[in-house]
């Protein structure tokens, strides 16, 4: 049986007004309770809702249980290539046959990793053991909204209430089986889907995360938000890599900042905030197309200074989580 | 149960012209646009208001340069940040990048608290009379959409720009973006292919870093008016970070970006589309 998404919606309530400015969130273990809540239309409906410590948590702990290391991709500032760098860890880990590997797409409004990994077409099947994971090679699975949708472009307008349901399934309900390396690629922001795989995660044990930035301070700007956030949230993070840094064209060879690093660009930032750096990876025309043809850029063109500078941060990576 | 208002809020009564910046992908330059588009609006006369409710990653600030700026609280409401006023043009910023003590701050906020707060951006500022109130957005389709949809569904906005980057993995959520608008109501007045192309400073050889083309390519699948390419230009970027402080008039310094024109015939296709104005109607 295929899964739909229709399926996988979260226990059905209907508030009857907007949540009010203080409002503790109906999902809350506060809901209900808080000072907000006095005189609130809902406040009845919120009380009702299920709470105390999630019974839920235990059971994503022990489905995620044979999972070695689980990394976050993670980044304040959307398209600085998280998904991109997500596929590229996938398929460079996944290129060691002893190696088990998933990736899990949290990117709910803008899923991009099945088209990166080059199985956008696929849907997830449900078993007596959970909802199997699309399979991109025989160590490679991986799992999104987008195998779910009934046509690629279908929006999904979903609040944040739904969206946390559905990270839950996608920890509890997947079969993900013995994994040496989860890796969760996420949505831009400091929001929901962040508090909440957090939440649910914490008692497995998160390795860390991986920040990845552009050099621009626009984009610096949101990245130190997101490692603010990591801190609050007791997350390590593990390292920034510093994405689009510098363009050789391919005419004259010469090279340009395409993003200018006015502040100094992601290296100046881990010495500011003491995090480590993890390498900077330039522009490379080929690095888009590959990803939009859903094939490994670093298997194409193991040439490119760009193969060799991910494969590089890669092994960063990996030490910082102590895989020797 | 209360008796539904449908009167609009009485915070935009002067305010002609709404426009929602808008796209499913994080990063193809929505701040960027919306930014561009007020400076060329204001340096061509207009009062330009710009609100923007990406929460949890503020970009307009640092763009106007208007970083470590506050937002007063009147009788009336809140006073946006001004940041140009010369003859029949000004520019008036709202941002939660405003309300924050250090830049570097988190906002760590669930749904419920971010639709409060855009239903207060919406309800609360004072903009006075507006030519252009300017909404920049974050990507995705989900609790900001939700609210600004809610927040604006009798208030007659002007429609959506949509901003996309070249690559099929950017249209590929543009596309979600589009159905989005089709669902609530949001006329598309358009798209706009932002990082089309870069020109080496060395050679003046255009790459297309990003590919080309995608944006042509969803207009002509959606009907959807093509408003333009906009190159990679380092100089914009340039003009941005070298704002000396918060008195730099950067509605004149834009005038001689090369970008300028470009974004002047974006305006004038979004105008002769012709929509009336939204007071008297």
């Amino acid at each position: 049986m295929s899964a739909e998404v229709s399926h996988i919606l979260p226990p059905d309530y209907h508030l009857k007004e907007v949540e009010p400015e203080h409002c503790p969130g109906p999902e809350s273990e506060n809901a209900g309770q808080g000072d907000a809540c006095n005189g609130c239309a809902n406040k009845d409906i919120c009380e009702s809702l299920p709470k105390g410590p999630d019974p839920d948590i235990p059971l994503i702990t022990e489905n995620l249980a044979q999972i070695e290391h689980k990394i976050l991709v993670l980044s304040g500032k959307g398209g600085v290539g998280k998904s991109t760098f997500t596929s590229m860890l996938c398929w460079a880990l996944s290129s060691d046959e002893d190696l088990q590997v998933g990736a899990m797409d949290l990117d709910i409004c803008g899923p991009s990793l099945p088209r990166m990994l080059g199985c956008s077409g696929e849907s997830v099947h449900e078993s007596n053991t959970g909802w199997s994971p699309v399979y991109v090679a025989e160590n490679l699975a991986t799992m999104s909204i987008q195998f779910m949708l009934p046509q690629d472009d279908s929006a999904i307008i979903w609040r944040g209430s739904k969206k946390n349901a559905l990270i839950k399934k996608f920890l509890k309900d997947v079969d993900w089986d013995a994994l040496d390396y989860l890796i969760v690629d996420t949505p831009p922001g400091t929001s929901d889907e962040h508090i909440s795989i957090n939440k649910y995660m914490k008692d497995s044990g998160i390795d860390g995360a991986l920040i990845v930035t552009t050099p621009q301070e626009v984009a610096l700007l949101d990245v130190r938000k997101e490692i603010d956030f990591c801190r609050k949230a007791g997350i390590k993070v593990l390292g920034l890599v510093e994405n689009m840094s510098g363009f050789v064209c391919p005419n004259c060879k010469g090279q340009s900042l395409v993003f200018k690093p006015t502040t100094g660009g992601g290296e100046q930032l881990c010495k500011e905030l003491g995090v480590p750096f993890l390498g900077s990876v330039p522009l490379d025309p080929r690095v888009g197309r590959s990803c939009d043809e859903g094939k490994s850029f670093l298997d194409e063109y193991p040439e490119s200074p760009a193969s060799i500078a991910i494969l590089n941060v890669v092994e960063r990576l990996r030490d910082a989580v102590g895989d020797v | 149960m209360n008796v539904e208002n449908t009167d609009p809020p009485s915070s935009l009564r002067n305010v002609k012209h709404i426009l929602l910046i808008l796209s499913g992908k994080g990063g193809v330059g929505k701040s960027s646009v919306t930014t561009q588009i007020a400076l060329a609006l204001a340096g061509l006369g207009n009062k330009v208001g710009v609100l923007d409710i990406d929460l949890t990653g503020p970009s307009i600030p640092r763009m106007f340069g208007l970083e470590g700026q506050s937002i007063f609280q009147s009788n009336e409401g809140w006073m946006p940040v001004s940041k140009y006023e010369e003859g029949t043009g000004a520019l008036k910023v709202i941002s939660l990048g405003f309300l924050l003590n250090n830049r570097g701050s988190s906002v760590v906020w669930r749904g419920p608290k971010k639709t409060a707060m855009i239903k207060q951006f919406i309800k609360d500022v004072v903009w006075g009379e507006l030519d252009y109130l300017l909404i920049d957005t974050p990507p995705g389709t989900s609790d900001e959409h939700i609210s600004i949809a809610e927040e604006l569904r009798w208030a007659i906005p002007d429609g959506a720009i949509i901003v996309t980057t070249p690559q099929t993995v950017a249209t590929a959520d543009v596309r979600k973006e589009i159905n989005f608008c089709r669902k609530v109501n949001f006329d598309i007045l358009g798209i706009v292919e932002n990082m089309s192309g870069f020109v080496c400073p060395h050679c003046a050889e255009c790459t297309y870093i990003f590919s080309n083309g995608g944006g042509q390519k969803l207009s002509e699948e959606f009907e959807i008016p093509y408003l333009g390419n906009v190159p990679i230009d380092p100089t914009f970027v340039e003009l941005i970070e070298n704002q000396k402080s918060e008195e730099t008039n950067l509605v004149a310094l834009y005038r001689s970006q090369s970008l300028f024109p470009i974004f002047k015939d974006i305006i004038s296709s979004i105008q002769g589309q012709n929509v009336p104005s939204r007071i008297n109607r």
